[in-house]
């Protein structure tokens, strides 16, 4: 009897603290996103991250767009010949790219590289007492340092996006068109006539949805780290973690709410 | 002891101050006061809950009961706006010297005047550089945290602190693991300043007895209270056993190495 009660009793506190976990995950968001709206503005700050986030990863998109649209055309080459429609490998390859791979592939890249090192800045902003000297100094540190970075990625993860989505395309092309011997003005011709602005909005969307986790929870994941070096490498491992696995699990909702 | 609302002579007044980290209960009703333009030094034990204190003074943590009243101002429940106003008073010295490591020295001592005052470049450049100056670190603006030693880190703290010219400087051991001609340095400018601006200072030091030099009063902290406080004489002459042990523990380095951070 007594271990019965003692089990509920451990299975209420575990869901006690999943919801105030809960909890304070989305106040930590809406906080940030509050704080965009409020003055002060600090215009260089977001500029800042933008240049860390998003300027700086473009080579990586450039190189990982390149290769993700070469690897397309080429599957989607062999297995469009086998029904003889060579004719729409451009829109095979342009329209994974847009609405699928290039938001996906984009936020997973840039939570690897810019999230994890964005968990770590703030995990040991955390350990060494540099958050509470913003607070004690009058300047609040959810708006000095995570509101920014959602900015930057509502803005980066939209245009590292479309860079990915052009620079595969070319590769496909390349690939497909170029060394396969796919048909080149149907290729570019499918992609005019099939794409329509819903699919480039589906992208979009995506990618802002993408922008907005990803720096969500590598930011609270650096914000809230233990206060010693196995918590930051913890913060950064479960930011990165955390980051890719919700941008799968929402791309599958969004994609079967926009579809 | 009832608390002045005007402030009167103290700058702080706390009253009863209660805290606890789950089963460890660190503050156990702290009563003390601190008189305007005066340094407070508050030695103890390591681990005792000094630096939990100061925590409580400038409101990064908050008491499960008790009273602290800043400048005649219940800070105890303060929040928004209010509460920014009440920190503005502070400069603050943490124990770790919490600069930030992203920004050279002279960003870092600029840091609370670019955020929060509407000074020009020049001006807060000049200032910055009288500041650097009185720490003993010119030439160093250029900088990263981590290019500096840990006694030139505090340094540089310690100016960050007192570049916004506060009226209530609280310092959390700005002289430990320093060498013993720094640490007389820094006690001969943190006495300097406190006198040029007439701070209302709150020390927390290791270095008993040389820190007693430049302190107006002192309170003992022990088991979660102020076991001693008083004026320097008030509290020699108490010859409180404890006290008694720590200092000569002290003197005698049988007491446990202190922590550098905390
Ligand atoms: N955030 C916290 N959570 C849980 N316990 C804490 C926390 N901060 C401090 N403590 C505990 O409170 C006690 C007092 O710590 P504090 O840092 O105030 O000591 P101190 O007097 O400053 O010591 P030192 O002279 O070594 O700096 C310690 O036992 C510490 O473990
Ligand atoms: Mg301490």
């Amino acid at each position: 009897m007594n271990f019965v009660v003692a089990s509920i009793a451990r299975l209420g506190a575990l869901i006690i603290d999943g919801v105030v976990i809960l909890g304070n995950f989305f106040i930590f968001l809406f906080t940030a996103l509050f704080y965009i709206v409020v003055p002060p503005f600090k215009p260089r700050l977001a500029i800042r991250q933008i240049r860390i986030i998003g300027a700086e990863s473009t080579f990586l998109i450039l190189l990982i767009g390149t290769f993700t649209g070469m690897v397309l055309g080429l599957q989607g080459y062999n297995t469009l010949r086998r029904f003889e429609s060579e004719g729409a490998l451009g829109t095979v390859v342009a329209l994974t790219l847009v609405r699928e791979l290039g938001p996906v592939l984009t936020a997973l890249m840039i939570a690897a590289r810019a999230g994890s090192a964005m968990a770590a800045e703030l995990g040991s902003m955390q350990a060494t007492e540099q958050i509470d000297a913003l607070t004690v100094m009058a300047i609040n540190p959810i708006q000095y340092l995570v509101s920014p970075r959602v900015i930057a990625g509502l803005i980066s993860f939209p245009l590292l996006t479309a860079i990915f989505d052009v620079i595969g395309i070319l590769g496909g092309y390349v690939i497909g068109v170029d060394l396969m011997g796919a048909p080149g003005s149907s290729y570019l011709n499918g992609i005019a006539q099939n794409m329509d602005a819903h699919d480039i909005a589906t992208g979009i969307y995506k990618a802002l949805v993408f922008g907005l986790v990803v720096m969500w929870v590598c930011c609270y994941k650096g914000y809230h780290a233990e206060r010693m070096a196995t918590g930051v490498s913890r913060a950064t491992t479960e930011a990165v973690v955390m980051s890719s696995v919700l941008v799968l699990v929402w791309d599958y909702f969004m994609t079967s709410i926009l579809l | 002891m009832g608390v002045d609302r005007n402030g009167g002579a103290n700058a702080i007044e706390v009253r009863d101050l209660r805290r606890r980290f789950g089963a460890q209960e660190v503050l156990r009703g702290v009563d003390i006061d601190f008189p305007r333009g005066q340094i407070t030094t508050i030695v103890g034990p390591s681990g005792c809950g000094k630096t939990v204190f100061l925590k409580h003074l400038n409101l990064l943590l908050r008491p499960d009961s008790g009273r602290i009243v800043i400048e005649g101002i219940d800070v105890t429940a303060l929040g928004g706006r209010a509460l920014d106003a009440v920190r503005e008073k502070f400069g603050m010295l943490f124990q770790s010297g919490a600069l930030f490591d992203s920004m050279p020295v002279f960003d870092n001592v600029a840091f609370p005047l670019v955020e929060k005052t509407s000074l020009s470049r020049d001006e807060i450049a000049a200032r910055v550089r009288e500041m650097l100056a009185a720490v003993g670190l010119e030439g160093m603006e250029k900088k990263y945290p981590s290019e500096l030693s840990g006694g030139m880190q505090k340094r540089a703290a310690l100016a960050r602190a007192l570049i916004h010219r506060p009226g209530i400087l609280m310092l959390d051991e700005p002289t430990t693991g320093l060498d013993p001609t720094r640490i007389g340095s820094i006690h001969a400018l943190v006495r300097r300043t406190q006198q040029r601006f007439g701070l209302t200072a709150v020390l927390v030091s290791h270095d008993v007895p040389d820190v007693f030099e430049i302190s107006d009063r002192i309170a003992f902290m022990h088991e979660g209270r102020m076991r001693l406080h008083g004026t320097v004489a008030e509290v020699t002459a108490a010859h409180d056993e404890t006290f008694e042990r720590f200092l000569a523990g002290k003197a005698s380095g049988e007491d446990e190495v202190p922590a550098v951070t905390g």
